[in-house]
């Protein structure tokens, strides 16, 4: 009873504040994003990349509060150099390359948080970039992150089959005379590029968990790659969508908020899937 | 050992010019030493691989088989010598048309399910077309048909049994319609009926022209395709030639064959001839 005046409340406030209604449009954007760059970054074995890049944009942010504009499209820039940056150590090194990471990924938030302190607004606003907050979004960041969010997206469609062939078995790409390096950079970018999509709703420190968490319960339940693809999107959607209005009538970080939700999507879907095999393996003892 | 080796070379064009014509050079290895981190494994003087060609590369374990063939691909660490791939050097293949390959093991992929369709349709990717847009169903369908799969094109590869993800890693290498077509261990964990019936479909593909370079253990079901042997030990090539000039105890690699006295192989080839 109480849950559904909430909700109703909710949904008339949608109509009634802007704010609510760019956060709802910047969550859907990234709930669409994350997991369909993360899909691949999960079959690669490198789920952590994406905190990693979360990392770096943190520099890229403060970098544009200190310089008091954009800060939204400095970390693009910033991002996207640190991405490749990343990419380029962990691909063409060898055993040293872990270091090499590690000290990139505790420079750009160490970096970010110096920076900052010397930002003429201080540093209360990176919280908001790294957590996400729902009051912040404007209609000049949703124009940016839906360019963003249609580049992800086309190079994903179009450039699919070669991402997953890379991702599945890199070996076998280079056999074929794939371009592998240049795929694996332009997966990277195209993780950095979602990091900042999601930067006012859901923070750059917690966006790979919108990655990684909502193709780790739909893997549990798809048959293909493609199905994983499309039931993680639907779940970090739903995630996305529903932990802003939680996060509103709850008075919430938003940030937070969506990444519990998609977390208690994965615990239900373990669960779920877990149950199934027992209710199967049961069933075949009896058969 | 190489006045030897060379020899057998030559006896061996001689041969098999005097079967049927053969075709252009599409794989050239020329005073080459590959490895790992910089450490070479395998070291070939001179080895050449020509259009129409069934080659198997025999060995124990260890031998170098596997590093050789990855080193005609560019997928190991070349620290000497040169290597052409249809014509250009390996590692400026710009136009590059489809190799199929079929490695020893899929690297390691994640946890996300992938279906015997999806895995096949990635072999028809190439450097000309990375976007997949020729892709052709109707090609994936007759080659899961050759290896036997035809009716599990929907399965998740890792449900299938070893032999089964065996052959849909085949059929992944056939897919592109390539010429030239290396495959390592292609018979490693299937039965002998599906050995068989590979190798049928292989015989079926050799009458269309292509070139195979295959890695085996023993020669098994492919010994009446096969039209050369190139034997490896100790990382190095100990003969090249036809199959009938090889000389028995290599390829049954007894227990004192090894004029150089170097480590004996773990156990011999198991070749019956």
């Amino acid at each position: 009873m109480a849950l559904a005046l909430v909700a109703a409340n909710a949904i008339s406030a949608v109509f009634e504040y802007d704010f609510l209604r760019r956060a709802l449009i910047a969550a859907v954007l990234v709930g669409i994003t994350a997991p369909a760059v993360g899909v691949f970054l999960v079959q690669r074995r490198l789920a952590l990349i994406g905190d990693g890049i979360g990392h770096v944009a943190v520099t890229g942010v403060a970098l544009g509060l200190v310089l008091n504009r954009a800060p939204v499209a400095v970390a693009v820039v910033v991002a996207v150099i640190g991405a490749v940056a990343i990419e380029l150590v962990r691909s063409l090194s060898d055993t040293s390359g872990e270091i090499a990471l590690a000290v990139m990924f505790y420079g750009g938030i160490a970096g970010g948080v110096v920076l900052v302190s010397k930002a003429p607004t201080g540093s209360r606003n990176l919280t908001q970039y790294l957590f996400g907050t729902i009051t912040t979004t404007s209609n000049g960041d949703l124009v940016v992150f839906g360019v963003l969010a249609a580049v992800v997206l086309a190079v994903v469609l179009l450039g699919g089959p070669a991402l997953f062939t890379v991702s599945n078995d890199e070996e076998f790409a280079r056999a074929l005379g794939l371009p592998v390096l240049a795929i694996n950079l332009t997966l990277a970018a195209l993780t950095a590029l979602t990091v900042v999509v999601s930067m006012r709703v859901v923070g750059v420190l917690l966006v790979s968990a919108l990655m990684v968490v909502p193709v780790a319960a739909a893997q549990l339940f798809a048959r293909s790659f493609r199905g994983t693809c499309i039931g993680a999107v639907l779940l970090a959607v739903a995630a996305a969508v529903l932990g802003i209005v939680v996060s509103y009538a709850a008075d919430l970080p938003s940030g937070g908020t969506i990444v519990l939700m998609a977390i208690g999507f994965f615990v239900l879907a373990l669960v779920t899937s877990s149950l199934r095999r027992l209710v199967r393996s049961a069933g075949g003892a009896r058969g | 050992m190489l006045v030897n080796h060379d020899h057998h070379h030559d006896h061996a064009h001689s041969r098999a010019h005097a079967c049927q014509p053969l075709g252009d050079t599409v794989i050239s290895v020329r005073n080459a030493a590959f490895g790992y981190g910089g450490h070479a494994a395998v070291h070939v003087d001179h080895l050449e691989i020509r259009a129409g060609e069934v080659v198997a590369l025999l060995g124990a374990n260890g031998s170098g088989k596997t590093t050789l063939m990855k080193g005609m691909l560019g997928l190991v660490d070349r620290l000497a010598g040169e290597v052409d791939l249809l014509g250009q050097p390996v590692d400026q293949l710009r136009e590059r048309t489809p190799i199929g390959y079929l490695p020893q093991r899929q690297s390691a992929a994640g946890p996300i399910p992938v279906t015997v369709r999806e895995l096949v349709r990635s072999g028809q990717l190439s450097r000309r077309h990375p976007f997949g847009l020729r892709r052709d169903d109707r090609a994936v369908g007759s080659v899961l048909d050759v290896v036997g799969l035809g009716d599990l094109g929907a399965t998740r590869v890792d449900r299938l049994s070893g032999g089964q993800q065996r052959r849909a890693l085949l059929a992944r290498a056939l897919v592109g319609g390539s010429r030239l077509v290396l495959l390592d261990e292609p018979f490693a964990g299937v039965d002998q009926a599906n050995q068989e019936a590979i190798a049928d479909s292989l015989d079926v593909l050799l009458h269309d022209g292509l070139t195979l370079v295959v890695v085996l253990h023993e020669l098994g079901p492919l010994e009446p395709l096969v039209t050369r042997v190139v034997v490896m030990d100790g990382g190095r090539v100990r003969f090249d030639g036809a199959l009938d000039d090889a000389p028995p105890q290599l390829l049954h690699m007894g227990h004192d064959h090894d004029p150089h006295g170097g480590p004996e192989p773990p156990h011999g080839l198991g070749l019956v001839r």
